[in-house]
């Protein structure tokens, strides 16, 4: 009796959307634990906390940015290729706001003297920050209106924007790499207070996303539209409102990783910013246990999946696995975590439990 | 021919649970050579759960399955083939855009120098058709046909599967019409004469009577008996299904009767020459206060184009709608919900439930969408709402917090039911509401359709068992080939409403 009352919590902790990405993050901290000397090791300098296991969430805060959107968008039975892209997008326009010298623009004799000055800025912050999420976010309403009301499918309307995007990020440098000098928008991305900055963005972005799907109807519509549209549409739910939210919202995420990216690196550049990034962001998703199908989603188990990500990063580095190698390792611990997830594999191990009671008995 | 030969497969003490449920409590079945076996019993009985490890889809817990008189473990689908055991699901598993030779021959297409040949694939495929006494052009798309031959492609694939030597058929004549029944019967008593078993599970009572030989009634995961159809009256099967006396089915005409008295004058629905090219001829039609309108037809007779209208589904080319004497303007769901109509659909699997919701996210859907996405119902409103039609509807499920999907179909169609009822409808249309589901909750239904009228809403029932319209409804539209032909209320007489359905007078 006792017994089955302990298999029943065992399934329930099993069964939970977190269970799995913290159980491939926790080898992949096992792993360092044994291979890595002083790898958890923390300190602090000038009151800020340093160490490999800050580093994992501080270069993990741009796939962690993209995969709260991406999440929603996955979630819908969508996917978005282009959030790379966007952000490419929003570095250029970040950098041209801050320094439109670089593109031909002539300024005033007496502002042309500061333009290497990192306190210098042609417009300010709040402008740059404000026009970067504004463009950013339109470009995640054209993916919208393109999936729901132009019905086209996710993965070729994305694409269309993951191509052109670049283009259009070269476009508004003037095909130039623009070094940013502005100090203050360097802590965007490099800043400290305790925790590095770009954490606690991920933290305010992750809870109006929380707030948004979980205090609200929102990701109830959103899960019911990623599993049966037709059902949802008889509901009265407005499906297509619901997936141009997702595609909008993923947008405005990719529009602020890019501007973590660009601040981090100090330099948009419109080539290499965000590349390859949605791939990354995909899997954070599918490692936090969201269907590529749609309908139930969890956004936290998602930021686990964008850690376990950075973490086999790092922790190939730290052992020294050159960066050739890194795709192939990365390849492994995907394959690990996503075998968990099959069905067949875990229909398999119940089988191979329940014949050997079938047997037994 | 010893009695003992003769049995093709025997189940003994097959248990089976599931997380919260006890699915199967030593249950025993058995299937003989040239013997069409009726499974019987009401929703969640366990019909499924047997047949599912009968085709190795599920394993059982505990229990011996013999197979002409070896014990076998059957491990997966494939397996159950290869032993012999053909299925025909309940929803058709075809590949709709691909050909009906296709269909029938996929996977083990005949082949000619490595390459499919096409013309041996199709004349294999005529030739099995033609063994089922069915004559169409294989070529053309499954989908171009009507249900009905599509189960036959299905059933001609079954047998083609394997050298099948039993055949199980869950619920095929669900969306037939009489005719396609009968031919489905000619042929499935064809194959029980060429030595096949067949296990034939229906809810339809009298279509069990007409063909089985034996019935095998399962209650609450447990057997109740096997019997001789022959011996077994029908009143004493349905009260075997449902464990307790029919009094249901007498008590409705006194309601129905009963209910008629509060119909009153007013239109809650009005719709004025509503139609819409290829679906539906325009039409006019009043639903008032009270009543309960049947729509009776055949299948593709504009039954379902007519509520997909009224609902906002489609929008209509000409014509208007009035709900409480205000037009409707955006033909939308959400439009009609707020103006207090409600639509529970025919395709239950693909329109109604959302099957990885829970059954309480599945009540709440319909709610929530009218009151908007800021409004959201606290968790314990939600919880207070489903527990209500979890018992007023009599649902069966360990917990509200089931995905909806591991209920049984008659419990889906409740909470189908439920989310509807939350929003307060005053129109409620319902398309075949009891399709699939059994005797006991077809009753229960019916008889909470006539309730809603005595309340003061109005009902649209559709179904194509003539029976239960004749039952249900204070009038009856009937329609033909997408035209509205009729309608009759009162005292109606059956042959009147099929006579009309059919055609007239030639």
């Amino acid at each position: 009796m006792t017994q089955r009352k302990a298999s029943f919590t065992w399934r329930k902790i099993t069964e939970n959307a977190l269970f799995f990405p913290f159980v491939a993050l926790a080898f992949i901290l096992l792993f360092d634990f044994i291979y890595v000397p002083g790898f958890f090791r923390l300190e602090t300098r000038d009151g800020n906390l340093y160490g490999s296991l800050i580093d994992i969430l501080r270069n993990g805060s741009t796939v962690s940015l993209l995969a709260i959107g991406m999440t929603l968008v996955i979630a819908t039975g969508g996917v978005d290729l282009s959030v790379g892209a966007v952000m490419a997008i929003a570095a250029s326009v970040a950098a041209v706001m801050m320094n439109p010298v670089i593109i031909g623009l002539e300024l005033p004799p007496d502002l042309m003297k500061f333009i290497n000055d990192p306190h210098f800025t042609y417009a300010p912050l709040w402008q740059v920050i404000l026009v970067t999420l504004i463009v950013a976010t339109l470009c995640g309403v054209w993916n919208g209106v393109l999936v729901a009301y132009a019905r086209i499918q996710p993965m070729v309307a994305t694409l269309i924007l993951m191509i052109a995007g670049r283009g259009i990020a070269q476009l508004i440098t003037n095909g130039v790499r623009i070094q940013i000098f502005y100090e203050p928008y360097a802590f965007i991305g490099q800043g400290w207070i305790f925790l590095p900055f770009s954490l606690y963005l991920v933290a305010f972005v992750f809870a109006i996303a929380w707030i948004l799907t979980r205090k609200t109807a929102i990701g109830l519509f959103i899960e019911s539209v990623g599993i049966n549209f037709r059902s949802s549409f008889y509901s009265g739910i407005d499906e297509k409102k619901i997936k141009l939210l997702a595609y909008t919202f993923c947008g405005l995420c990719a529009g602020i990783a890019g501007l973590v990216a660009s601040s981090n690196i100090k330099t948009s550049d419109a080539n290499n910013i965000g590349l390859t990034l949605e791939l990354d962001a995909i899997l954070a998703v599918v490692i936090g246990g969201t269907l590529m199908t749609g309908g139930r989603f969890s956004l936290l188990a998602s930021i686990v999946g964008a850690w376990v990500i950075q973490a086999t990063t790092t922790s190939m580095y730290a052992i020294g696995v050159p960066a050739f190698a890194l795709q192939a390792i990365k390849g492994l611990v995907v394959i690990f975590v996503i075998l968990l997830y099959s069905e067949q594999v875990r229909d398999f191990l119940r089988r191979l439990t329940s014949q050997k009671e079938a047997l037994s008995s | 021919m010893a009695e003992s030969n003769n049995h093709l497969v025997t189940m003994k003490g097959i248990n089976k649970a599931f997380p919260g449920v006890q699915a199967l409590e030593a249950v025993d079945f058995s299937l003989q050579r040239g013997e069409i076996h009726a499974l019987v019993g009401e929703n969640g009985a366990g019909k499924s759960t047997l047949i599912k490890i009968l085709t190795g889809v599920e394993w059982q817990d505990t229990g011996t399955i013999t197979l002409e008189n070896e014990d076998v473990f059957i491990r997966s689908p494939q397996h159950a083939q290869d032993l012999g055991i053909s299925t025909v699901y309940q929803e058709v598993n075809l590949c709709p855009n691909l050909t009906v030779a296709e269909n029938i021959l996929i996977g083990r297409e005949p082949r000619k120098f490595g390459r499919i040949d096409w013309k041996a694939m199709n004349s294999r495929a005529r030739q099995i058709l033609a063994s089922l006494d069915i004559d169409i052009d294989v070529t053309q798309p499954l989908e171009s046909y009507s249900v009905a031959i599509q189960q036959m492609a299905a059933i001609g694939r079954a047998l083609e599967i394997s050298s099948a030597k039993i055949l199980i058929l869950d619920e095929p004549t669900s969306s037939l019409d009489i005719h396609e029944t009968e031919k489905l019967f000619q042929v499935m008593r064809k194959l029980k004469s060429d030595g096949l078993g067949i296990i034939f599970i229906s809810h339809f009572i009298n279509q069990v009577y007409e063909i089985s030989d034996r019935i095998t009634v399962l209650r609450n995961g447990k057997l109740v008996g096997a019997y001789e159809t022959q011996t077994l009256p029908h009143m004493e099967l349905i009260a075997k299904m449902i464990g307790r006396s029919l009094g249901d089915f007498a008590d409705m005409t006194r309601i129905k009767l009963e209910s008629s008295k509060h119909i009153k004058e007013d239109a809650l629905l009005q719709a004025r020459g509503l139609g819409r090219s290829g679906d539906i001829e325009p039409f006019d039609l009043d639903l008032h206060i009270g009543e309960v309108v049947g729509l009776a037809g055949l299948l593709g007779s504009g039954r379902t184009e007519i509520a997909a209208l009224l609902f906002g589904i489609e929008k209509p080319d000409s014509g208007s709608i009035t709900v409480n004497g205000e037009p409707v303007k955006n033909h939308s769901p959400l439009e009609s919900i707020k103006r207090g109509v409600a639509l529970c659909p025919e395709d239950r699997k693909a329109a109604g439930i959302v099957d990885d919701l829970t059954v309480r996210e599945n009540i709440i859907l319909a709610l929530q969408a009218n009151k908007g996405w800021l409004n959201y119902l606290d968790k314990q409103q939600q919880y207070e709402l489903a527990d209500k039609y979890i018992r007023l509807l009599n649902i069966s499920t360990p917990s509200a917090d089931q995905p909806v999907k591991n209920l049984s179909g008659g419990n889906q169609q409740k909470v189908i039911l439920a989310r509807w009822l939350v929003t307060n409808p005053q129109v409620l249309i319902l398309d075949e509401p009891t399709r699939g589901i059994d005797v006991g909750a077809k009753a229960e239904i019916q008889k909470l359709v006539l309730e809603l009228a005595e309340e003061g809403k109005s009902c649209v029932f559709i179904s194509s068992e003539l029976e239960e319209v004749l039952r249900t409804s204070h009038r009856i539209v009937v329609l033909r080939d997408r035209e509205k032909v009729t309608e009759f209320s009162g005292e109606v007489d059956e042959h009147k409403i099929m006579h009309a359905m059919a055609g007239g007078g030639s």
